[in-house]
């Protein structure tokens, strides 16, 4: 049995009442510069779909990382910083010191905020800024060509762990997120992933209530979104999707770490 | 008037607050101070010095190594900055714990034993005051009045029920110093 | 209107001139011998005198990044540390350099290399005035000679940072940072309460473009059109050069000597006055710009030049540009953190350019 289905144009797919998905005004024209299949756009997305819901966009300013997200700034409609390596929460400390009632937030890879970034990221915790950082975990450094980050799986292989990482000699993967939870000045952290719907509808709840909570002045609100790499992962994006869920997930749980400022159980 | 001074002692002896009254003693006088002090790991118990420079002109350098006076409090400074006297120019020691006296036949060396006098005093956190008492009466570079301006500008207020106490140590200073060689 | 004059340290100066230069915000980590920038504005809770944001950072590296987000707002925003530090600052200051942001950064400087020592040294003066971080960049470098000019340099600071959108650093040291003199204090400056240049990113309003303060241009061909803006925003700068001449007019010998060490070298002058040598001091205020001109003009005058320097001799290579060969120059200075008397560059001064 064949199915006769009866082509559309393209003017009648554009039109407004077949309209299912757009992405947010706040997203720019910009091509993104990311791999298809990364989790980045759909976290981009978001974003910016809550500052136009939370009617923020004047009173919000971010501060990009570096890694494959430093020009985030191409993407997202609103003004931005764009940091050294790993010193985004020291930048947004100092915006947030001098303008307490703008809205702050910072957006990391694991390289930047985990690695070179510890630093400043353990502080900005512990003194309990009141500012959203917004941490991509994708166990690797995608930018530069898929090396080794602190957040790499045991045995994972990567271009500076060929042989897969060997914890004896490379350390073992960082769980930064569990690790700031404990600090009295992070008052809501959470993990999240964007590789199905529900999962993004999860993320998108949590990056609101991490913008939200700003205006409490009760802390850091930290939301890490763990996502695939499917470029430095060497896999087509499907089978990275499932390697994730199968891999990252049972060392990464995902689900709230800390809420209102008491750490769940 | 250029007056270039320095105070050495061991650390905790009030070398640098010494100088520093001085240095407000001046300022208190419409003169151009400055006020340097070795700074390091040799405050914690060590020796310390300052330099004071009291001038009617702009003050040039405020590191020097001769002085016109040298105020030295313990043997180790004595040995330093005996040498760094200025011919003509004036040394005031505290002879408490000096083996090795000031001998130079160049310059002026006046005594002053402070130490003993403001073990005397119901508090011996006068010593300093004491010695400045006694430099203050052989080279009056800064008027009493002016120096009590500054005592009481560089003590917190906190403080301030102690200045007769340190008034009456200056002054006692400067009956006990005493003569031992004229350039 | 009655003056207020204080007997301050240089590093206390350079706090309460924060204060009363409107400054929005400090950061810093303690590093001796500039601790007392830090202690000096907690004790004077600046939050409730003017507003002004203090805080202790965790480390150089979080310091001088959070000056790169209030400079990024627009805020007049201050930090200092010692040379060490200053290493530490250095990636913060190509980044800021890169995106134009102004600011005031203070170098209390110590003698070096590594860790070094705690004493006063000249030693960073290639490091301020040729860059320090990575990249063709340069700060405007002042160089105070007394406590008095610690305070003034602040706003004077402000000024030119926000004039040319450039990182200002004031170049001092450990002998000026522990100095007391007598300062007179300028008048409270109001801060600002409004940030509307058009380049802060305060939040985009819905009448302009959104604001990146980046130091980045992936594409090459950018990147040059970014560095041929830089270096076109320096030439422009070169107006800015402030010197001093003491006892020039007759000079037959000229000593060139900045911050603690013209203060050294004034005093020399007069030894060497006394002595019947006709020797003057030219001290540069501006160390980028280098009053390059002056020399020059000097150069028709006197015999031969020494730099003093307490270093091992960097800023004597930029007087040898200035005066190209056309008369001796030669450096003279302790280093490594020991301070030159009057009377060992005096000597120095004979022995290197007077005999021969």
């Amino acid at each position: 049995m064949s199915i006769h289905v009866k082509s559309m144009d393209v003017k009648d797919i554009i039109k407004k009442e077949n309209l299912v998905y757009k992405k947010s005004p706040l997203m720019t024209d910009n091509v993104l510069s990311y791999c298809p299949g990364c989790g980045h756009g759909t976290v981009h997305n978001i974003i910016a779909e809550v500052i136009e819901e939370l009617g923020i966009q004047s009173q919000t300013i971010a501060v990009a990382p570096v890694g494959c997200s430093v020009l985030a700034y191409e993407f997202v409609d609103i003004d931005w910083l764009q940091a050294a390596h790993g010193r985004a929460p020291a930048v947004a400390t100092g915006l947030k010191r001098v303008m307490p009632d703008k809205y702050i937030f910072t957006y990391q890879g694991d390289g930047d905020l985990a690695a070179i970034g510890t630093g400043e990221t353990i502080h900005a915790c512990n003194r309990g800024e009141h500012i959203t950082i917004i941490f991509i975990n994708n166990g690797i450094y995608g930018m530069t060509g898929g090396q080794m980050a602190p957040t790499t799986l045991a045995g994972m292989v990567s271009s500076t762990s060929p042989y897969g990482r060997d914890v004896s000699t490379m350390g073992n993967p960082m769980k930064i997120t569990e690790l700031v939870a404990q600090l009295p000045g992070t008052y809501y952290v959470t993990r999240q992933a964007v590789h199905k719907p529900s999962n993004v509808r999860k993320t998108k709840r949590a990056i609101r209530k991490a913008f939200e909570n700003q205006t409490l002045k009760k802390g850091v609100s930290l939301v890490e979104v763990v996502s695939n790499c499917n470029s430095g992962w060497k896999m087509s994006p499907v089978k990275s999707n499932k390697w994730m869920e199968e891999n990252m997930f049972s060392f990464y749980p995902l689900g709230d770490i800390k809420v209102d400022g008491e750490l769940v159980k | 008037m250029t007056e270039e001074i320095i105070v050495a002692g061991f650390g905790g002896q009030g070398v640098l607050s010494l100088g520093k009254i001085l240095a407000y003693s001046g300022m208190m006088q419409d003169m151009e101070v400055s006020w340097f002090p070795s700074y390091g790991p040799e405050m914690r118990g060590g020796t310390a010095n300052v330099t004071v420079i009291l001038s009617n002109d702009r003050v040039s350098s405020p590191v020097l190594n001769e002085y016109d006076t040298a105020i030295l409090l313990n043997q180790q400074s004595v040995d330093k900055f005996e040498s760094k006297v200025k011919p003509g120019g004036l040394l005031v020691y505290d002879g408490n714990g000096i083996n090795n006296h000031p001998s130079r036949k160049d310059i002026s060396i006046y005594r002053i034993d402070a130490a003993d006098e403001a073990a005397k005093m119901s508090t011996t956190r006068t010593f300093n005051m004491i010695v400045l008492g006694g430099y203050l009466k052989i080279k009056p570079v800064v008027k009493l009045e002016n120096v009590l301006a500054g005592l009481k500008k560089s003590l917190p207020a906190r403080y301030h029920h102690l200045l007769p106490v340190n008034e009456e140590a200056v002054r006692r200073g400067m009956e006990i110093v005493y003569e031992v060689a004229e350039a | 209107m009655k003056k207020e004059l204080r007997l301050l340290k240089g590093n206390e100066a350079i706090a309460e001139a924060a204060i009363r230069a409107g400054a929005d915000a400090y950061f810093g980590y303690p590093i001796t011998p500039q601790s007392e920038v830090l202690e000096y504005l907690m004790m004077e809770k600046p939050e409730e005198r003017t507003g002004m944001v203090v805080l202790q950072a965790e480390s150089e590296l979080g310091a001088i990044n959070m000056v790169f987000g209030a400079a990024g707002a627009g805020r007049r925003v201050i930090t200092s540390s010692s040379s060490p530090g200053i290493s530490l600052f250095q990636e913060g200051i190509s980044y800021i350099a890169s995106a134009e942001l102004p600011c005031v950064l203070v170098n209390v400087v110590r003698g070096g290399p590594g860790l070094g020592t705690i004493q006063p040294s000249q030693a960073d003066y290639f490091q301020a005035t040729k860059g320090g971080g990575h990249g063709d960049y340069h700060l405007l470098v002042l160089a105070p000679a007394s406590v008095q000019e610690m305070a003034d340099f602040v706003p004077l600071g402000f000024d030119l940072a926000f004039k040319y959108r450039n990182p200002v650093m004031i170049l001092t040291d450990g002998l000026i940072g522990q100095m007391m003199e007598k300062v007179e204090l300028f008048e409270q400056i109001p801060r600002a309460t409004e940030f509307d240049q058009d380049w802060v990113a305060t939040g985009k309003t819905p009448d302009r473009e959104r604001n990146i303060i980046t130091s980045l241009d992936l594409q090459a061909v950018q990147m040059e059109k970014r560095n041929l803006r830089l270096q076109e925003k320096y030439r422009k700068m070169q107006a800015e050069v402030r010197f001093e001449e003491i006892a020039c007019e007759d000079a037959e010998y000229l000593i060139i000597a900045y911050g603690s060490s013209a203060r050294v070298c004034q005093k020399t002058i007069q030894q060497a006055r006394d002595k019947g040598i006709k020797a003057g001091l030219l001290r540069p205020v501006t160390l980028y710009p280098f009053p390059t001109k002056a020399i020059q003009v000097l150069t028709e005058k006197v015999k031969g030049i020494l730099s003093v320097e307490m270093n091992a001799g960097q800023m004597v290579e930029d007087v040898r540009l200035a005066v190209n060969g056309k008369i001796p120059v030669e450096h003279y200075g302790r280093f490594g953190g020991m301070v030159h008397s009057p009377n060992e560059v005096l000597e120095a001064l004979e022995e290197k350019i007077v005999k021969p």
